[in-house]
């Protein structure tokens, strides 16, 4: 997957998570979405590039056009449209590894668009109806491994929710890790593939517990729900630091079991070994 | 580091632009002595104005001594470093494009004139057309960064295309004039007519007061982001700019109307036509 990591800026946190939130909306998994997004962090005014507070967004997607058109489109209609935002790249930018994203949305200036260059990056100046939007030329991109996943095997419902978010909680502290599902837990976990040929997922049966006695059951007796939470990193050492957060606050929370899908090696090149994770 | 030695005192000056890490990277001392340097009509060489030692295969070279009739040094130059620890001549830094110039001391006309890339900081005053184009040339500084700590003469900037310029004492008439584009931060009092002629570009002036031509058009008040990103930017260079200007209003005049007109140049709230 490739991944971007896009700074946004406004006059206050409570409008930068706003656009956050909007520019990451509907992007939980590249079945369905774009893009997956996340917000990865907050920052504060003395670590932005233009004083202001901010938040740091991730996105992956499968390829660095897919990427490109993705986040044209939504810092185009989420963020150029947010009142007092600005928009910045915050990855090495790299020639051969970049996309340019404020080089297409300044034809949105209509001719009164202006550039600024300061050293080798290049800021488009975009007139708007509250004064400028300020959106880099490039971003860089880097290649981020998406797809980690946790499944939360919990005696209850509710008992398996609060492990789950103590679990998403812990690792929203991770740097460089997003969660795009809503609130960081899945409950319709998936596995590749379908009886029907048009999906490419479909509801992962094992772990349904209304299923059990007519599938393959992968649920342990004694325990009733299980929640997942997919993580995307921008590298490997990311991923195994937000698994190790989350199984460790899972564990801490009194989850019955926590195992991870790697669907037969279908979901990519990378399997982390939980035991293997929590004793490196 | 390669030492450097001036031991001229005459008043003709010397042209000297082969005082570049490009010119003596990777040549023995002998070979250095060797290298061609003009004396009004006549051609010496290096050694027989310059003491020469060190070797410069780290391209780092050290000027010492007093250059002020030495001209073109590090004209052109592409990479490395060079220190001059005392005054320069005209044309220092001419048409570099890369790598590092300083100077700890002053500086003459034509200080980075149409440089294309690379760092050159003046710790004192330069002469007028610093970072301009020379007479007949469409275009005058075309990248790098010009940081000056003093005051500079007449026409800075003038047909600037790209890169960017900071002086920090006064700044004589005809700032950025026919400036094509770049962004030129003036911190001290400016003198006549700055930006006569813009086309594009920022003029950035930190003044009270600064007299505008009348081809400029008042667009209001505004806080750009963009220049908070400057002064974070000159900042980084090591170059002193005012703390508590991100804070301030600004007003900006579009201009020069007689031009493409699309030209801005900023000056704090409190600071009037």
């Amino acid at each position: 997957m490739t991944a971007t990591r896009v700074v946004v800026t406004a006059a206050s946190l409570e409008w930068a998570r706003v656009a956050g939130t909007t520019a990451t909306g509907n992007a939980s998994s590249v079945i369905g979405c774009d893009v997956e997004a996340a917000i990865e962090s907050e920052l504060c005014s003395s670590d932005s590039p233009d004083g202001r507070p901010g938040v740091n967004l991730l996105y992956f997607a499968f390829s660095r056009a897919a990427l490109e058109k993705a986040l044209v489109n939504r810092i185009g209609q989420c963020i150029l449209t947010c009142p007092t935002t600005a928009c910045y790249n915050s990855l090495p930018c790299s020639k051969d590894k970049r996309i340019r994203i404020g080089g297409n949305l300044r034809f949105f200036g209509d001719g009164h668009q202006m550039s600024k260059k300061l050293g080798e990056r290049r800021f488009w100046r975009i007139p708007v109806m509250d004064g400028e939007f300020l959106v880099e030329d490039y971003f860089g991109t880097t290649k981020g491994v998406a797809g980690g996943n946790l499944l939360l095997i919990g005696h209850d419902p509710d008992s398996t929710l609060q492990a789950a978010t103590q679990a998403a909680n812990a690792i929203r502290n991770v740097p460089g890790v997003i969660m795009p599902f809503p609130g960081g837990i899945v409950r319709s976990g998936s596995k590749v593939g379908s009886r029907y040929k048009k999906l490419k997922a479909s509801t992962n049966d094992a772990y349904c517990p209304t299923l059990r006695g007519v599938v393959e059951s992968a649920i342990p007796p004694g325990a009733e729900c299980v929640y997942e939470i997919v993580m995307d990193g921008l590298d490997l050492a990311c991923v195994e630091a937000g698994m190790k957060a989350g199984i460790n606050a899972a564990r801490e929370a009194g989850i019955h079991t926590i195992t991870a899908g790697n669907y037969g090696g279908k979901l990519g090149p990378y399997h982390l070994h939980l035991h293997k994770l929590m004793t490196a | 580091m390669l030492h450097l030695q001036c031991r001229y005192t005459g008043t003709i000056p010397l042209e000297a632009e082969t005082i570049s890490p490009d010119q003596l990277v990777g040549k023995s001392l002998a070979e250095m002595e060797k290298l061609p340097v003009q004396h009004g009509n006549r051609q010496g060489c290096l050694a027989d104005y310059f003491s020469i030692r060190g070797d410069a295969s780290d391209g780092a070279i050290a000027v010492e001594g007093d250059c002020q009739r030495v001209k073109l040094i590090g004209a052109n130059m592409t990479l490395g470093r060079i220190l001059v620890d005392g005054p320069v001549g005209m044309h220092v830094g001419a048409e570099m494009r890369g790598g590092e110039l300083e100077v700890r001391g002053s500086a003459g006309d034509w200080a980075g004139a149409e440089m294309r890339g690379g760092v050159l900081r003046v710790r004192g005053d330069v002469g007028h057309l610093a970072g301009a184009g020379y007479r007949g040339s469409r275009y005058g500084m075309r990248g790098g960064v010009l940081l000056i700590d003093g005051a500079a003469g007449n026409e800075v900037g003038a047909v600037m295309r790209r890169g960017f310029i900071a002086v920090g004492g006064t700044v004589g008439d005809f700032l950025g004039v026919s400036m094509i584009a770049g962004t030129v931060v003036a911190r001290g009092p400016i003198g006549q007519r700055p930006g006569a002629g813009m086309k594009r570009g920022s003029l950035i002036l930190l003044s009270e007061n600064p007299a505008l031509l009348p081809t400029f058009r008042e667009s209001g008040m505004v806080r750009p982001l963009i220049l908070s990103l400057c002064f974070a930017y000159l900042r980084d260079l090591g170059w002193e700019a005012p703390r508590d200007m991100e804070s301030k209003v600004w007003r900006r005049h579009w201009g020069d109307l007689v031009s493409l007109g699309k030209g801005e140049v900023f000056s704090p709230v409190g600071s009037s036509r």
